[in-house]
């Protein structure tokens, strides 16, 4: 058994017990599961984690699955130092946690295998999504290992190249004839109407847990010390709060020392109303209508944006928004330091950081994680300009030549 | 009957305008606010409607003809 005691309402502290869920039936607000962190303390030690699997389920008992994990190797992708990017940003000290190395290619992959393991607990047969690529994968993939039914939602604006890699795994891919908004109305109903595990819908606050991973491993592997500061990604803001929410679960539970660890966000500008609300100072986060090609990331009204700006505030940390051409430049930056190819959302970090560590917010001396949390190749056509190559003809003549000219 | 927990977003220029007391006049809908909070240049109340299926979705369309933003209440829910 899990331990996992139940659903508490963010807001309200309204309790529920472990059931499929949307939001708090008082005040709807977003849920979360809520442990016996007394009896999770009594069990767990750094050696126990150590002596797990390679995978997020090291961290099984602060996951709320009850019985043996579904798993297709997600989690314990590598931290390593990167010190060519770091030079190239005056940082001495920085980190990549490169999230691409997932089995579907992104970080949706822990959130998701939370989510189905628990859709199999709870006897549905089928799971489900909306997405533009990433998350859809995740979902088909899982479905298949899960030998369950999955429907994953698209807008039909969707690039063919993710929809290859969504249909490989063979769910019922639907295509939306009509907007973005037709597709979350579309979905929001369809969950109330079918008896569908919907991952980030009514099986939210499960699938959210997953993201916690994240912030457990960079503490692991930095041999149990939390950084100093993390930047990150932010679409609708929930991967953002849950890697907090697990650095916080280690230092409670006296797996790591005190935290001090000073959180960023990065956002497309084309889409950044949780970096709009930092800058003007406001409270709230208001819906915006994404323009941009970083795809993984637009999302105009971010279910989780009011905690990822919370976050970012209280935690001496800040958010900052890049264009699609530094976002570009970013993912360039970052495969020809570090030999990473990620999808355009690592560039928005990567240029975020670039803008943080020159404006001095973050220290050179300081220990920076970044998170890159998607790979490249499924939305390649954002970087096509660099293929460049020397034309030549096979002979040793024409190769020097062509060389020559080009140094 | 039917039931559906939405939020609104209110631009500055409706911020002062009773726009749920005219959709509850408007269509047979019952309007149940759970959350909300407006400044002076915008707002959002996170509200539940209850109705015949017909009568909710012609309200939604005629606050989002208005200039309301309409969302499901857990946000955005299409996701990278």
């Amino acid at each position: 058994m899990s331990f996992a005691i139940g659903l508490r309402c963010r807001k309200c502290g309204q309790e529920y017990p472990l059931e499929p869920m949307r939001v708090c039936n008082f005040c709807l607000s977003p849920l979360d599961v809520a442990y016996d962190y007394k009896a999770i303390y009594r069990v767990i030690n750094r050696d126990v984690i150590s002596g797990g699997p390679r995978s997020i389920w090291r961290y099984r008992h602060l996951l709320p699955i009850d019985g043996e994990a579904l798993d297709i190797g997600t989690g314990f992708t590598p931290l390593f130092k990167a010190d060519n990017l770091g030079e190239r940003l005056g940082l001495r000290h920085l980190y990549i946690k490169n999230d691409c190395l997932n089995p579907t290619y992104s970080f949706k992959d822990r959130a998701v295998s939370v989510a189905v393991n628990k859709a199999k607990e709870f006897g549905f047969d089928t799971v489900a999504c909306a997405s533009t690529g990433n998350l859809a994968a995740s979902v088909a993939a899982y479905a298949a290992k899960a030998r369950m039914k999955a429907y994953v939602f698209v807008p039909k604006n969707v690039e063919t190249g993710k929809l290859t890699g969504i249909a490989i795994y063979k769910p019922n891919l639907v295509i939306v004839d009509g907007s973005y908004d037709d597709v979350n109305r579309l979905c929001a109903e369809l969950c109330e109407k079918y008896n569908w595990g919907f991952v980030n819908i009514n099986l939210r606050a499960y699938y959210a847990e997953g993201s916690k991973t994240i912030g457990f491993e960079v503490c692991e592997q930095l041999n149990w010390q939390p950084p100093d500061c993390i930047v990150a990604p932010a679409g609708s803001g929930l991967m953002f709060t849950r890697v907090w929410k697990g650095i916080q679960e280690l230092s409670m539970l006296g797996l790591i020392g005190p935290v001090n660890t000073h959180m960023y966000l990065t956002q497309a500008a084309g889409s950044s109303p949780i970096v709009h609300a930092f800058e003007v100072g406001s409270l709230h986060v208001h819906p915006v209508t994404p323009k941009t090609l970083v795809s993984s990331i637009a999302i105009g009204n971010p279910a989780d944006g009011y905690y990822a700006l919370m976050l970012a505030r209280q935690s001496g940390g800040g958010a900052i928004g890049v264009t699609d051409e530094e976002a570009i430049e970013g993912l360039e930056l970052l495969a020809q330091t570090e030999g990473i190819f990620a999808e355009a959302a690592g560039g928005v970090v990567i240029s975020g950081l670039k803008k943080l560590a020159a404006s001095g917010l973050i220290k050179s001396d300081q220990l920076v994680v970044a998170l890159i949390t998607g790979a490249g190749p499924r939305t390649q056509e954002t970087v096509t300009h660099v293929v460049q190559p020397f034309q030549v003809k096979p002979t040793i003549e024409s190769f020097d030549r062509a060389v020559r000219m080009a140094v | 009957m039917a039931k559906k927990q939405l939020m609104f977003t209110f631009p500055r220029e409706l911020v002062q305008e009773p726009i749920i007391y005219h959709l509850s006049h408007k269509f047979r809908v019952v309007t149940n606010i759970r959350r909300a909070d407006v400044s002076e240049d915008r707002g959002w109340v996170v509200l539940e409607l209850e109705g015949e299926e017909t009568e909710i979705d012609a309200s939604i369309a005629w606050v989002r003809e208005k200039g309301v933003r309409v969302d499901p209440v857990v946000g955005d829910i299409v996701e990278g």
